[in-house]
C-alpha cells in the first residue's frame, strides 16, 4: 500500500500567543512548534496499514517553512519512509493555495489513500484536506474516527451532531482523521537514529494566488474578573439567584 | 449589486436550526450588498421547516431534489451547490460550519475555485469585500480575514449568529438535481449513547474533569445536565478523554470543540490554556473547584470553591426545583 500523509508544523496548544509586529501573525519568539496532533494520527494510521498490508510506502508531505523540517523528521522517526517539503516562507491563510500546491505534489503519485489530520490546530481552517480530493477527483471522507479498508472499498465513521456517521467509499481516497481512530506510537531512539537518514526531498511550494487576505490578527477582549459567590454546597441559591438575575441565562 | 446563496441544512427531512442562523448571516451580507438572500435546501424531497427561511430573510427558498440526497451525499450535495452558484451568479455563498458544513463548504468552494473563509464568527461587507473574523489558535487570537476573490464562501461557526426575523416572500422553487449522489454513500447515523444534544450546539455545556476522580462520577454531571429540561450537554477536559473516561466528541478545548453556549459550567476543572481557548466565548462560566487558586476561576463569572460532590447534588436539586 502506497499511503501519503500530509502534515503541518503548528504551535504547540499550550502556546499564549502574542501578536507578532506586523499585527498579521504569530510572534513565535519562545513558541515551540510541533506536529499537529490530529496529523499524529493519520501519521499512525498509514503506518498500521502498511504493517499489515506487510509492504508500502509511507510518504509524509508538508508544506510550510523551511523549519518544517524537524515535523518530517518526527514522523520519519515515527516510522515513515520519507519526506517531501514543499517550502514556502509562511503557510498562506488560504487553504486552497494550499490545496493546490499539495495536490500538484500527489498527482501520479500513484497513492491508495491519502490521509490529512481533520483540522490544524493553529489556523483550524479544517479544508486542505476535502480541497486535495476535489482537485484530484478522488472520493473523501472528513472526519473519520473509524476505518475499514478491505478490497478496494472502505467503510468509516465520522461524528456529526448527535451520533456517528456512516460512510462507504472506494479506494483510493483522501481521508482525515479524527481523534479516537488509534493510538499513535511515540518514535523510539532507533527510530530517530534512522529518521535522520531517511530521504527528505525539499522543493518550492506551487501555490498559486491566494484569495484571502489577511487585515490583522487581534487578541480577543479579556473576560472581566469574575467572583467567588462562596464556599461549599451552601452558595448554591447565591449563584442560583444570579444567574437568574444578574446574568439572566436561566 | 449581488445575490447571496445560503446552503441550509436538512437532516431526515427537517430543516436543521442551524440553517435559521445561515439565513441570518446570508441576510446581513445580502443587506451590504443590495442584493436577495436564496436558500438552497439539498433532499430526496419536500423538506419540512423551509418556510422559516423566509422568516429569517430568504427571498426565495430552492428545494434541490436527488433520489440519492436523503442522506447527506457529500460530492452530489457539492456539485448540486457548486452549479447553483455559478449559475446564479453569486457575491457569496454563506453555509454553516456544522459537522455537514465542515464537510461540504470546502468540497463547494474548490468547485468554484474559490478561498473558503471558514468557521467565522463575524462578517461584514467593507469597500464591496466581504470580511470576516475568524478564531484562530482555538480563540486564542481573532484573525480579520478580506476575501479578495469572488464568490465569497464563507461557514459560519455554529450559535454565533443570532437568527434575526426579517420576513420576506421566500418565494418556494424546485428543481430536480441530475445525476446521482456520488462515490462516497453515507448510511446511516448511529445516535450517540448519550443523547442527541452535541457540546458544541447545547445551550447549556456542563464540563467535567479530573477533580471527579472517576468516569462513573460523571453520573452527577449527567443529572445537572438533565436538570436542565434537554438543554444541556455534557462536556469533558482533555485529560479525562485522553484518560478514555468519557468520548473524544465530549471533549471542549484547542484539540476538541469550540463551544459557545449561554451557560458554561466547569466542575472539577482546573482550566489549563488549551482548554480555556475552547470555552472562553460562553456568555456565563461557573467554576465549581476546590482548588481556589485554580486559573479556571480567572474566566469565570462565577465561582464556588468546595468539594463538588457536595455542590453539584445541590445545584442539581434547585435546578430542578426552578425548572418545576
Amino acid at each position: 500500500m502506497k499511503i501519503a500523509v500530509c502534515i503541518k508544523r503548528v504551535a504547540d496548544s499550550e502556546t499564549r500567543v502574542k501578536i507578532a509586529a506586523d499585527g498579521k501573525s504569530l510572534d513565535d519568539a519562545g513558541v515551540k512548534f510541533i506536529l499537529n496532533p490530529y496529523d499524529e494520527f493519520a501519521v499512525e494510521e498509514a503506518l498500521r496499514r502498511k504493517e499489515q498490508a506487510g509492504a508500502g510506502e509511507v510518504v509524509v508531505i508538508a508544506c510550510g517553512p523551511q523549519t518544517s523540517q524537524e515535523t518530517i523528521r518526527t514522523a520519519l522517526a515515527m516510522g515513515a519512509d520519507r519526506g517531501v517539503l514543499l517550502e514556502a516562507a509562511s503557510v498562506p491563510a488560504d487553504g486552497l493555495a494550499v490545496a493546490r500546491a499539495l495536490a500538484a505534489e500527489l498527482q501520479g503519485g500513484g497513492y491508495d489513500l491519502i490521509l490529512f489530520g481533520k483540522v490544524a490546530i493553529d489556523d483550524s481552517n479544517h479544508q486542505v484536506g476535502p480541497m486535495v480530493a476535489e482537485l484530484l477527483d478522488l472520493p473523501c471522507v472528513t472526519c473519520a474516527a473509524h476505518l475499514d479498508l478491505a478490497g478496494g472499498r472502505g467503510t468509516a465513521e465520522r461524528e456529526v451532531e448527535g451520533g456517528m456517521e456512516e460512510v462507504e467509499f472506494p479506494l483510493p481516497a483522501v481521508i482525515t482523521v479524527d481523534k479516537g481512530l488509534n493510538e499513535p506510537r511515540y518514535p523510539a531512539l532507533k527510530g530517530i537514529m534512522a529518521a535522520k537518514k531517511k530521504p527528505l526531498e525539499v522543493k518550492p511550494a506551487a501555490l498559486g494566488t491566494a484569495g484571502l487576505e489577511i487585515v490583522a490578527m487581534t487578541l480577543p477582549p479579556e473576560r472581566k474578573e469574575g467572583r467567588i459567590v462562596g464556599e461549599g454546597a451552601a452558595a448554591v441559591p447565591a449563584l442560583l439567584q444570579l444567574l437568574r438575575e444578574e446574568a439572566k441565562v436561566l | 449589486m449581488s445575490h447571496v446563496l445560503a446552503v441550509l441544512e436538512q437532516r431526515d427531512g427537517s430543516l436543521r436550526k442551524v440553517s435559521h442562523e445561515v439565513v441570518t448571516g446570508a441576510r446581513r451580507l445580502a443587506d451590504a450588498l443590495g442584493g436577495e438572500v436564496h436558500a438552497l435546501v439539498l433532499g430526496a424531497g419536500a423538506i419540512s421547516g423551509t418556510d422559516a427561511a423566509g422568516r429569517f430573510g430568504a427571498d426565495k427558498v430552492i428545494t434541490a431534489t436527488n433520489a440519492g440526497f436523503a442522506q447527506y451525499a457529500p460530492e452530489g450535495y457539492a456539485r448540486a451547490a457548486a452549479e447553483r452558484a455559478k449559475a446564479g451568479g453569486y457575491g457569496a455563498v454563506v453555509l454553516a460550519a456544522s459537522a455537514q458544513g465542515k464537510d461540504l463548504a470546502p468540497r463547494v468552494a474548490a468547485k468554484l475555485g474559490m478561498p473558503l473563509a471558514a468557521d467565522v464568527t463575524d462578517l461584514a461587507v467593507e469597500g464591496g469585500a466581504v470580511v470576516v473574523t475568524r478564531p484562530v489558535y482555538a480563540g486564542k487570537a481573532l484573525l480579520k480575514v478580506k476575501v479578495t476573490a469572488g464568490p465569497a464562501v464563507v461557514s459560519l461557526r455554529p450559535n454565533v449568529f443570532t437568527p434575526v426575523e426579517r420576513p420576506k416572500a421566500g418565494a418556494a422553487e424546485t428543481v430536480v438535481v441530475p445525476g446521482d449522489g456520488g462515490r462516497v454513500v453515507v448510511k446511516g447515523i448511529k445516535a450517540a449513547a448519550g443523547g442527541a444534544l452535541d457540546v458544541a450546539e447545547a445551550p447549556i455545556v456542563v464540563s467535567g474533569g479530573r477533580g471527579l476522580k472517576e468516569p462513573a462520577n460523571f453520573k452527577l454531571l449527567e443529572e445537572l445536565a438533565q436538570a436542565f429540561g434537554g438543554k444541556a450537554a455534557v462536556g469533558a477536559s482533555r485529560a479525562v478523554v485522553d484518560a478514555g473516561w468519557r468520548p473524544h466528541g465530549d471533549q471542549v478545548g484547542q484539540t476538541g470543540k469550540t463551544v459557545s453556549p449561554s451557560l458554561y459550567v466547569a466542575v472539577g476543572i482546573s482550566g489549563a490554556i488549551q482548554h480555556l481557548a475552547g470555552m472562553r466565548t460562553a456568555k456565563v462560566i461557573v467554576a465549581i473547584n476546590k482548588d481556589k487558586d485554580a486559573p479556571i476561576f480567572k474566566v469565570a463569572d462565577y465561582g464556588i470553591v468546595g468539594d463538588l460532590f457536595e455542590i453539584v447534588p445541590k445545584l442539581t436539586e434547585e435546578i430542578r426545583k426552578l425548572n418545576g
